[in-house]
């Protein structure tokens, strides 16, 4: 099985290299784009389920053993991340292709977009997989550089200065990024990550923190932890339709997956992580007001991704296998709900034409189809039982109960942010599905990427975005063996001697 | 325990702090040197991580105590060739920018100039002199006047 580790991050870059060759043939783009997700996925089921049998697989590239060369690492954390987010990241592309197809008629191709895409998959896949620091560094690379592509391509003068945003701010990241594993290979003299779970202890107490921290910096950055999150809410927005729904479900998530991966193998700790408990608080919080303050739909939607990440952050903070293991089970329903409600809010404002929730109206009796759509993933988000999003939030709340009397009250603000987010989607749900129809608005800058006010769109994209709300569905149903297998990825996170013993051997 | 090279560290520190400056301009070409300078320190870190220099790490031609660590070099090379790619990707952005906008200056938040407005309704528009010309301008009025059709 161990053969079949590079692929999920090959395969993608293949496809990338054949969509810019046969960039003249829309058909070709989109076959290659699909086929190559689709067997991504093939690829992370048959990992998830090899992992969960025999433990962690570990593929050495170049045939280097593991603290030198490089390893590719797939447990059962990273294996679920990685299927969950290829399914989203496959449900996007059809429905990015069928938009295309709508606005721009069959016959044309993109130069830029479907290799970008690819790339980001690569990158995104790449980063789940990888045990090296500094591989992380290049996958975030990978990822970030095409999604750099992705949020300025084909934009008007109004949406380039959010892209711009966007760009510095990650690259301040990156750069920061790559410091720390200067920091850290100067410590230690490796940036193998198993590796490195031996050799940081033994570091003096103050230096640890300093890299912890510097660790912690970067990903939250990345993953929009209060007080960085500042550059999400005013980025993502402005973004099309699908690849907001790309960025929202996965960019983010990875980052939190790095910071799970780095502090729990690396940085070991007894009890709840207070700093992190606060940082929590602060996320859940500031996200959920925030977007009860907004007008537009998707801003609206961006603060509720920033709150939702500090559930997770939750999971984190108690540090205790149940913590960890219901981040790990949120984190799967939060990469598919994320995605969803920006693929509806898309198929939204097509219909309506602007994304100010004032200008709508009446769109239960229009499409009631949309309305469905929007219902079943905002339940989910809030949390309302029986949904996926229940489940992931009993999990954390579990977690929670059994630690500690700080951890005890935090679980009292993740009830509370839960019904504000619900608030919040009722307000939505009012504002648009229910009063009087309003006529759709004119299209403000036709040159753009996505066409809007339209009631035209083909079935896909409304198939896509019902595929993802059967995946966050299935989370629901399966609540039960999938439960029972993050509760085991938990327990391995904390032991962490099956990842190194998968890595390094047994005499290590 | 190895010590650290003064100069060097100095040099890290000074291309650290040039580096930040620049990134907190709203020139998008500054932006740009900012992160090329960053970038420069960042690397020059990587391979002061490596200990002290020593002979070319190739068997047979020196004896390996006095090796360099080849693996930061790895690293450093690894990282500059993505620093050169990002800066060509900021290079065209900035003169997406200016083509499109006629500047490559970095603007402020459409919505937040909203409820900046809408705040003090009364008080003069905090702009940058070209508010008519300006593509950014009209879409931030576009939206108020959305949020006021809506009150009225």
């Amino acid at each position: 099985v161990s053969a079949l580790l590079p692929l999920p991050v090959l395969l993608p870059m293949l496809g990338a290299a054949l969509s810019i060759v046969g960039s003249r043939s829309a058909a070709l783009q989109r076959v290659v784009g699909v086929t190559v997700l689709a067997a991504v996925a093939v690829l992370a089921g048959m990992l998830l389920v090899a992992a969960d049998e025999h433990g962690p697989i570990v593929a050495e590239l170049g045939g280097w053993p593991a603290p030198v060369g490089i390893a590719l690492v797939a447990d059962r954390l990273s294996a679920l991340l990685l299927l969950v987010s290829t399914l989203v990241t496959l449900a996007v592309l059809v429905y990015a292709i069928d938009q295309r197809i709508a606005d721009y008629g069959r016959a044309t191709a993109s130069t830029t977009f479907h290799p970008m895409y690819l790339m980001l998959c690569a990158g995104v896949s790449l980063a789940y997989l990888t045990g090296d620091l500094f591989t992380l560094f290049v996958a975030f690379e990978l990822m970030l550089t095409a999604s750099y592509v992705l949020i300025t391509r084909r934009t008007g003068a109004n949406r380039i200065r959010a892209g711009m945003t966007y760009v510095t701010v990650s690259l301040l990241s990156s750069l920061l990024f790559l410091t720390a594993v200067a920091m850290v290979y100067a410590a230690t003299g490796t940036v193998n990550l198993a590796d490195l779970a031996g050799r940081v202890g033994e570091l003096p107490p103050g230096l640890q923190t300093v890299l912890a921290m510097m660790l912690l910096v970067v990903f939250g950055i990345k993953a929009a932890i209060v007080p960085l999150h500042f550059w999400l809410p005013d980025s993502y927005p402005n973004a099309p339709g699908p690849v907001a729904a790309l960025f929202a479900g996965l960019l983010t998530k990875v980052s939190f997956y790095a910071l799970l991966r780095t502090q729990t193998l690396v940085f070991p700790r007894e009890g709840p992580w207070t700093l992190m408990l606060v940082l929590s608080v602060a996320t859940m919080l500031v996200g959920v007001l925030g977007a009860l303050a907004q007008n537009d739909l998707n801003r609206m939607l961006s603060f509720l991704l920033v709150s939702h990440i500090g559930f997770l952050l939750y999971g984190l903070a108690v540090f205790d296998a149940a913590g960890v293991s219901g981040a790990a089970l949120y984190a799967a329903h939060h990469i598919t709900v994320l995605a969803t409600l920006f693929l509806v809010s898309g198929l939204i404002t097509r219909r309506t034409g602007t994304v100010a929730l004032d200008r709508m109206g009446g769109l239960l009796r229009d499409a009631p189809g949309l309305a469905i759509l929007f219902a079943v993933p905002a339940m989910t988000l809030a949390g309302v039982p029986p949904t996926a999003g229940f489940v992931a939030k009993l999990a954390l709340l579990q977690a929670g109960a059994g630690s500690g009397a700080a951890a005890q009250a935090v679980a009292g603000v993740v009830v509370v942010a839960s019904l504000l987010t619900l608030y919040a989607l009722v307000r939505v749900w009012v504002r648009v599905f229910w009063g009087e129809p309003q006529p759709p608005v004119p299209d403000t800058d036709p040159a753009d990427e996505v066409l809007v006010g339209t009631a035209r769109s083909s079935v896909p994209m409304y198939a896509a975005t019902a595929g993802l709300v059967a995946v966050s569905l299935a989370i629901a149903a399966f609540a039960g063996p999938l439960a029972a297998m993050t509760e085991r990825a938990g327990v391995d996170l904390l032991d962490r001697e099956p990842y190194r013993v998968a890595v390094l051997g047994d005499g290590s | 325990v190895t010590t650290l090279n003064l100069v060097m560290a100095a040099t890290v520190g000074v291309l650290y702090g040039t580096g930040f400056t620049l990134l907190l301009s709203r020139s998008l070409m500054r932006v740009l040197i900012g992160v090329v300078v960053l970038g420069h320190g960042t690397n020059l870190l990587l391979q002061l991580a490596g200990g002290p220099p020593g002979r070319a790490p190739i068997l047979d031609v020196a004896p390996r105590e006095t090796f360099t660590d080849p693996l930061p070099q790895a690293l450093a090379l690894t990282a500059i060739v993505i620093t050169f790619a990002l800066t060509t990707f900021l290079l065209a952005l900035g003169y997406r920018s200016f083509v499109l906008v006629g500047h490559d200056e970095v603007q402020d938040d459409v919505e937040d100039r909203r409820i900046a407005r809408q705040k003090a309704p009364s008080a003069p528009l905090e702009d940058d002199g070209e508010a008519e010309d300006d593509p950014l301008e009209r879409a931030a009025d576009e939206v108020e006047a959305e949020a006021r059709g809506d009150a009225s």
